[in-house]
C-alpha cells in the first residue's frame, strides 16, 4: 500500500488537479451518537486555480478544508493531495506532505505567541531544515510591509499586521496549495480589503492554488470558483460572474 | 515531488524552538517546577549530613568509646575472671554503673540518675567534658562527683555544692557537659553522676539485686595485640556473661542507628518531593493545555509528533536541571541547620562540608522525577491535532485512542517510588509498605476529595446567593486544579496533624495511667529490713500502700532438659536475668488465656506451676506443661510451665514475666517494690527526700518527672519530624501559588467578563475568596479526616491506647489550613482585582 503512495512522489509532472477527492463521509462520535458531518462528498481542484467553499455554520466546509490539508483523515473515501493518497498515510506522514505542499491562513491568525514575526515566517522552511532563510523570510515580510517590525512579538502587532505575517509564513515555504479559513473573519472591513488583495496578489506572484473557506460572498466571488455547502453536502458549483 | 527524508527536522532547530517557546514562559515554568525545590534540597541536605556523620564518624570512632575494648558485665565478676581482665592492655580503667537517688543538700531536691563510679584513666581518647575543665581529673583525688549539666540546672547546684549518693556525701567537683559517645538526649533521660569507684563500697548501695553494669575499659597500643585478645575472649564470653565492645562494633552500632534516622529523614524529604511532583505534573498539564493551539499551528506546518514531545521535554528537562540545582545549592545550605535540629541526638561533633556526591544525587534525582511525572501530559503532546488550529471546539483535543506509553509511564512512577525507596530502606518489605502506605494515602486523599467535593455539590442550596455558587462552581472550570491542590494540601495537612496527634497519644497514655486511682511513684530495691520501716513512713505521709510486691532474680538454667549450650536457637532465653514475683492472686492488669493458674504450693515436694507472660513464653519457646528450671541465686528450682497470661503493661504497676506461686520463693534473697499515690510535687518532693536520707539504696521513680522526660523527648523527637514535614508543608504551598498563578489567565477571562457585566471588585473578592475557602475546606477536611484515621489506627494498633483528637488544636489546624489557602488565593489574584478591565486585556490577551 505504501509502495503505491511513495512511488507517487517520484511523479514530477505537473499535475492537472492538485487535489482529488472522491466519496469522502466524515462522522463524528459525539455523545455517544454518531454525527455524520459529510456525506459522500467528491471534489477535484485545479492545479492553480482559486476555489471558495462557502455555506452556513455547521455545513461542514471546515471540517472539508481539514480533510483536504490532510489535518485529519476520512472515515471513508479517498483524499489525494499534490498526488498523494492521504487516507494510508500515518499522521507524520501527512505533516511531512503538509510541510512540502502546504501553506495555512487561519481566522485567528495563530501566530506562535512566544515567536517573534521574522521567525514566525521562518518556521516552515526551517522544519524543512533550510539554512541561510533569513533573507528569504526578511523579503516575505518586506512583501506584507512589515519589515520594520521584523523583531515584534504577535502580541506587539495589530490583528491586522499579525494576519499579515500569517500571510508571509503561509507562503514561505513556497507551497502548491494554500487553505485559507475564513482569512478576514476576525479583522474590520477595511483592513480585511488590505488582507484580501494582499491575499490575492501574493497568490498571483507565486502561482499557488488557493482555497479559502468563508461565509464573505463577497470574498468568495474574488476566486475563480465557489463550492456551496449545507448540510455536509455540496449543494452548488459554480463559476462567480468575475472570476 | 514528495521527498519524506527532507521532513527530518534538526536536532538543532528542536532546542532552537524549546528556547524560543519557552520565552514569556520561563519564571511560570520556573515556579511549576520549584515544586521540587524543596524536596530536593531536604534529601541534598540529608545526604550530606549522612556523608558528614560517616566521615566524623569514622574520625572520631574512637572518641565514641573512650578505650579499644570495653568489656561489660551485668553481674559480679568471678575472682578468676577478674584476674584475668586485671592483667589485659596497656591500660585500663573500671567503672560500675547502675541507677541510684542523688539528694541535693542545698536545694533539698532527688531524683534517681544513672550513677557512675570509675576508675582509671578512663577515657583513653577523648575526654570526659567539664566545667572546670580540670574537674575530670580532680574529682578522682577527693570525696568528689561530676553532676550532670541538666541536674545542675535542675537543682541549682553549683561547684563547690554537695551532693549525697547513698550514705556519702560528695563534693560537686564540676558540672559535666559531655561523658563519651554520650547524646544529647542520653543525658536528659538518664542523667549521669561520676563518682571515684573507691568510695562505692562506702556509700553501701551494692546490695543484693541490686542491678550493677561493671564495665572494664582498655586500651591497647597494638591493634594485632588487640584482635588476639578479642579472639580469645570471644570464645569465653557468652558463658561468664561478658559483652564485648570494640570501637568497630561501637562505629557499626552508631552508624546503624544512624542509618535508621537517615532512612526516616530521607522518606520524609521524599514524600516533600512527591508532593512537589504532582504539582509539576498538574502545573505541566495546564501548561500543555495552553500551548494547544500553538502545538496544532506547528502540526498544521508539519512538525513530526514526537518532534513537539521533544520540543517540551527538552524544555522540561531544562527547568528541571535548574530546579535541582537550586535545590542542591538550597539543600547544602540546609545541611548545616541539620546537625543543630539533631543535635540532641548526635554522639559525635559534626565538621559539615560540601558533600559533592549528594548534589549529584539531588541534580540526578531532580531531573528524573521532574520529567517522569511530566510526562504523562508530554506524551499527550504527541497526540494534539493539527486539526486545533484551526477550529477551538475541535470535538477531541487530542487522540482518545489508549495510549499505552503513559500507562507504561505510569508504571515506571510506581517503580521509581519503590526503587528509591529501597535504596533507602534496603528491604523489600519495608519498600512495600512505604510504597503501597504512599499510594493508599494518594488514593484515600484523592477518593476523599472526590466525595467531599460531591457532597459539597450537593448540599450547596440553590437558593444560595449567586457569589456562593459562582465560587464553588470555579472550582470545577477546565483545566481546574482542585483534585490536585486538595491532595497536596491535604497530604501535608494529614502529615503534620499526624504528627501533632500521636505526640498527643504517647503523652496521653502515659497521663491516663496516672489517673487519680493509679499510683504514681514507684519506690524500688527496698531490702527485706526495710520493707516495714518503708512502709512506716509512707503511712506517716498519709500516702496510700498501693501495691507491695518482692522481686527476685534469677536466671533460666534449663529448658526441657536443655542448657544455654545445648540449644544454639534459643540463646537469649538463657542470656539475660530475670526479676520474677511470687503472689496467690492475679492482678488486675493479668489474665490467664492459657493453663490454669495455681496460685500456691502446700508441699516441698508438689511440682512449682509458674505462670509466664504470653509474649516471653513465646520469646523463649515455651508452652503450657514445658519444664524450666530457674537458678535462684545459686540455688537451682525445677518448675513447670502451668498457665500463659496476658499482661497489660501499660498499667502503672509491677507486672512480671515470670510469676510463682506463693509457699516457694518467701525465703529467697529478694527486694521489695512499693507503689503509692502522691498528691502534689510538694509531697513527692517532701516524699522523696525522706526516702533518700533514710533509704540511700531506694530508688524512686516520680510519674511527673517520667511525663516531664516524655513530653521532653517527644518535643525533641516531634521538633526534627516538623522540621522535615516543613519541607511538605512550604511544598504544598508553593504548589498552592503555583495552581494559582496557573489558572491566572482563566480567572483574568472571567473576572473581565464579570466586570463588564457590571459585577464590582468586591463581588468578584468575594467569588475569589469563596473559592478558595472551599478548596481550603476540602483539603483541610480530607487531610484531617486521613489524619484522624491513621492516628486511631496506630493508637489501636501500635500504642494500644484510646484517641480522642483534641478538640481546640484540632479546630485550631483546620481552619489555620483554610486561612491559609484563603489568603495565598487572595493575594494572588488581588492584581486582577485591583486594576481596570481593559488594561488587563491589553496586558494579557
Amino acid at each position: 500500500m505504501l509502495v503505491s503512495c511513495w512511488s507517487s512522489y517520484l511523479n514530477i509532472q505537473p499535475l492537472e488537479n492538485i487535489l482529488n477527492i472522491r466519496n469522502v463521509s466524515k462522522i463524528y462520535q459525539s455523545a455517544g451518537h454518531e454525527l455524520t458531518v459529510l456525506h459522500n462528498i467528491n471534489l477535484s481542484i485545479k492545479t492553480g486555480s482559486t476555489v471558495a467553499i462557502t455555506g452556513p455554520s455547521g455545513s461542514g466546509k471546515t471540517t472539508l478544508l481539514g480533510l483536504c490539508a490532510g489535518l485529519d483523515r476520512a472515515s471513508s473515501g479517498n483524499v489525494e493531495l499534490a498526488g498523494v493518497l492521504l487516507d494510508k498515510l500515518s499522521e507524520d506522514e501527512r505533516a511531512a506532505v503538509r510541510n512540502q505542499h502546504v501553506g495555512f491562513i487561519f481566522q485567528n491568525f495563530q501566530l506562535l505567541p512566544t515567536l517573534t514575526a521574522l521567525e514566525n515566517v521562518m518556521v516552515p522552511l526551517e522544519l524543512r531544515g533550510l539554512k541561510n532563510i533569513k533573507p528569504q523570510a526578511m523579503e516575505l515580510l518586506d512583501k506584507v510591509g512589515l519589515a520594520e517590525r521584523a523583531h515584534h512579538y504577535p502580541i506587539q502587532l495589530s490583528g491586522g499586521e499579525q494576519q499579515r505575517v500569517s500571510l508571509a509564513r503561509a507562503f514561505s515555504n513556497k507551497p502548491a496549495i494554500l487553505f485559507a479559513d475564513e482569512p478576514t473573519g476576525n479583522l474590520d472591513a477595511e483592513t480585511s480589503e488590505k488582507i484580501i488583495k494582499l491575499l490575492f496578489d501574493l497568490n498571483t506572484d507565486a502561482g499557488t492554488t488557493l482555497v479559502i473557506v468563508t461565509h464573505d460572498l463577497d470574498l468568495a466571488s474574488r476566486t475563480s470558483r465557489v463550492v456551496k455547502m449545507k448540510g455536509g453536502l455540496i449543494i452548488a458549483d459554480e463559476n462567480p460572474t468575475y472570476a | 515531488m514528495h521527498n519524506p527524508s527532507k521532513n527530518l527536522v534538526p536536532i538543532s532547530w528542536i532546542f532552537k524552538m524549546a528556547w524560543r517557546d519557552s520565552r514569556k514562559n520561563r519564571s511560570r515554568l520556573l515556579l511549576f517546577i520549584s515544586s521540587i525545590v524543596l524536596g530536593i534540597a531536604a534529601l541534598v541536605a540529608v545526604y550530606s549530613f549522612k556523608d558528614n556523620l560517616q566521615s566524623d564518624l569514622d574520625r572520631q570512632a574512637k572518641e565514641l568509646t573512650g578505650a579499644d575494648l570495653i568489656i561489660e558485665s551485668r553481674k559480679a565478676i568471678n575472682k578468676q575472671t577478674e584476674a584475668r581482665l586485671k592483667n589485659m592492655g596497656d591500660d585500663r580503667a573500671t567503672e560500675s554503673t547502675f541507677a541510684s537517688m542523688v539528694y541535693f543538700i542545698k536545694d533539698g531536691g532527688s531524683r534517681l540518675v544513672q550513677m557512675k563510679a570509675l576508675q582509671g584513666n578512663y577515657p583513653f581518647y577523648g575526654t570526659i567534658e567539664t566545667t572546670p575543665i580540670s574537674a575530670a581529673k580532680s574529682f578522682f583525688n577527693d570525696q568528689e562527683a561530676l553532676v550532670d549539666k541538666t541536674l545542675m540546672l535542675q537543682f541549682n547546684a553549683k561547684t563547690g555544692d554537695s551532693i549525697i549518693v547513698g550514705d556519702l556525701k560528695f563534693k560537686i567537683a564540676g558540672t559535666l557537659d559531655k561523658a563519651p559517645g554520650q547524646t544529647g538526649i542520653a543525658a536528659s533521660v538518664a542523667p549521669i553522676v561520676y563518682i571515684p569507684l573507691k568510695y562505692l563500697d562506702k556509700t553501701g548501695l551494692v546490695k543484693t539485686g541490686s542491678r550493677i553494669n561493671y564495665k572494664f575499659y582498655y586500651k591497647f597500643n597494638s591493634d594485632d595485640k588487640l584482635n588476639e585478645v578479642v579472639k580469645s575472649l570471644q570464645a569465653k564470653a557468652e558463658k561468664e556473661g561478658l559483652d564485648i565492645d570494640t570501637v568497630a562494633e561501637r562505629k557499626e552500632q552508631t552508624g546503624r542507628s544512624f542509618r535508621d534516622l537517615n532512612r526516616f529523614l530521607a522518606l520524609t524529604g521524599f514524600i516533600a518531593l512527591l508532593l512537589g511532583c504532582v504539582g509539576v505534573g498538574s502545573a505541566i498539564h495546564v501548561y500543555i493545555q495552553e500551548k494547544l493551539s500553538a502545538i496544532a499551528t506547528l502540526r498544521c506546518m508539519g512538525l513530526r509528533a514526537w518532534d513537539a514531545f521533544y520540543i517540551y521535554l527538552i524544555q522540561v528537562s531544562f527547568i528541571g536541571i535548574i530546579a535541582a540545582l537550586i535545590g542542591a545549592v538550597l539543600g547544602t545550605a540546609i545541611q548545616f541547620l541539620l546537625p543543630i535540629v539533631l543535635k540532641d541526638f548526635l554522639p559525635v561533633e559534626l565538621s559539615m562540608q560540601i558533600s559533592w556526591s549528594a548534589i549529584g544525587q539531588g541534580l540526578l534525582l531532580g531531573l528524573a522525577i521532574s520529567v517522569l511525572f511530566a510526562l504523562p501530559s508530554l506524551l499527550s503532546v504527541r497526540r494534539i491535532s493539527p486539526l486545533n488550529a484551526i477550529r477551538a471546539t475541535f470535538e477531541s483535543n487530542t487522540n482518545k485512542k489508549r495510549d499505552y506509553l503513559k500507562g507504561f509511564v505510569y508504571l515506571l512512577m510506581v517503580a521509581f517510588v519503590a526503587g528509591f525507596t529501597y535504596l533507602q530502606m534496603g528491604s523489600w518489605l519495608q519498600t512495600l509498605v512505604f510504597t503501597v502506605g504512599i499510594m493508599i494515602a494518594f488514593l484515600l486523599l484523592m477518593a476523599l476529595s472526590s466525595l467531599l467535593m460531591f457532597l459539597v455539590k450537593k448540599l450547596i442550596p440553590t437558593s444560595l446567593s449567586y457569589l456562593w455558587r459562582q465560587g464553588f462552581a470555579n472550582l470545577y472550570r477546565p483545566n481546574n486544579q482542585t483534585l490536585m491542590l486538595t491532595v497536596s494540601i491535604g497530604l501535608s495537612t494529614a502529615f503534620i496533624c499526624t504528627l501533632y496527634f500521636v505526640q498527643g497519644i504517647l503523652i496521653n497514655r502515659v497521663t491516663l495511667s496516672s489517673g487519680t486511682n493509679q499510683p504514681n511513684m514507684v519506690l524500688f530495691d527496698i531490702q527485706t529490713s526495710q520493707k516495714q520501716a518503708v512502709t512506716d513512713l509512707t503511712k506517716s505521709f498519709k500516702l496510700p500502700l498501693m501495691n507491695q510486691v518482692p522481686v527476685i532474680t534469677m536466671r533460666i538454667e534449663e529448658i526441657n532438659g536443655k542448657k544455654a549450650g545445648d540449644d544454639s536457637t534459643n540463646t537469649r532465653a538463657f542470656k539475660n536475668e530475670l526479676r520474677a514475683t511470687y503472689q496467690d492472686t492475679l492482678t488486675a492488669a493479668e489474665k490467664i488465656i492459657e493453663g490454669k493458674w495455681i496460685p500456691k504450693v502446700n508441699n516441698a515436694n508438689d511440682v512449682i506451676y509458674i505462670s509466664l507472660d504470653q509474649n516471653f513464653a513465646r520469646s523463649i519457646k515455651v508452652k503450657v506443661n514445658d519444664k524450666i528450671t530457674f537458678n535462684v541465686q545459686g540455688m537451682l528450682l525445677p518448675t513447670v510451665v502451668g498457665s500463659l497470661r496476658e499482661v497489660n503493661w501499660t498499667r502503672l504497676q509491677t507486672n512480671f514475666r515470670v510469676v510463682f506461686p506463693g509457699g516457694v520463693l518467701e525465703q529467697a534473697p529478694q527486694f521489695h517494690v512499693l507503689m503509692t499515690r502522691v498528691p502534689n510535687s510538694e509531697t513527692s518532693a517532701r516524699f522523696q527526700g525522706n526516702v533518700v536520707r533514710k533509704f540511700p539504696n531506694i530508688s524512686v521513680i516520680d510519674l511527673g518527672l517520667v511525663l516531664k522526660l516524655l513530653d521532653e523527648i517527644l518535643s525533641k523527637i516531634g521538633f526534627v519530624i516538623q522540621f522535615m514535614a516543613g519541607f511538605s508543608m512550604i511544598t504544598g504551598w508553593i504548589v498552592l501559588v503555583s495552581a494559582v498563578l496557573t489558572s491566572k489567565n482563566q480567572r483574568i477571562k472571567e473576572s473581565i467578563l464579570l466586570r463588564t457585566m457590571g459585577a464590582s471588585r468586591k463581588q468578584i473578592l468575594a467569588i475569589n475568596v469563596i473559592e478558595y475557602f472551599f478548596l481550603g475546606l476540602l483539603a483541610a477536611s480530607a487531610g484531617l479526616m486521613l489524619s484522624l484515621a491513621a492516628s486511631w489506627g496506630l493508637a489501636k494498633f501500635s500504642f494500644d491506647a484510646n484517641f480522642i483528637p483534641p478538640f481546640l488544636p484540632t479546630v485550631i489546624l483546620f481552619i489555620s489550613v483554610i486561612a491559609l489557602v484563603v489568603i495565598t488565593g487572595y493575594l494572588s489574584s488581588r492584581s486582577i482585582l485591583n486594576k481596570p478591565p481593559l488594561q488587563i486585556l491589553r496586558n494579557e490577551s
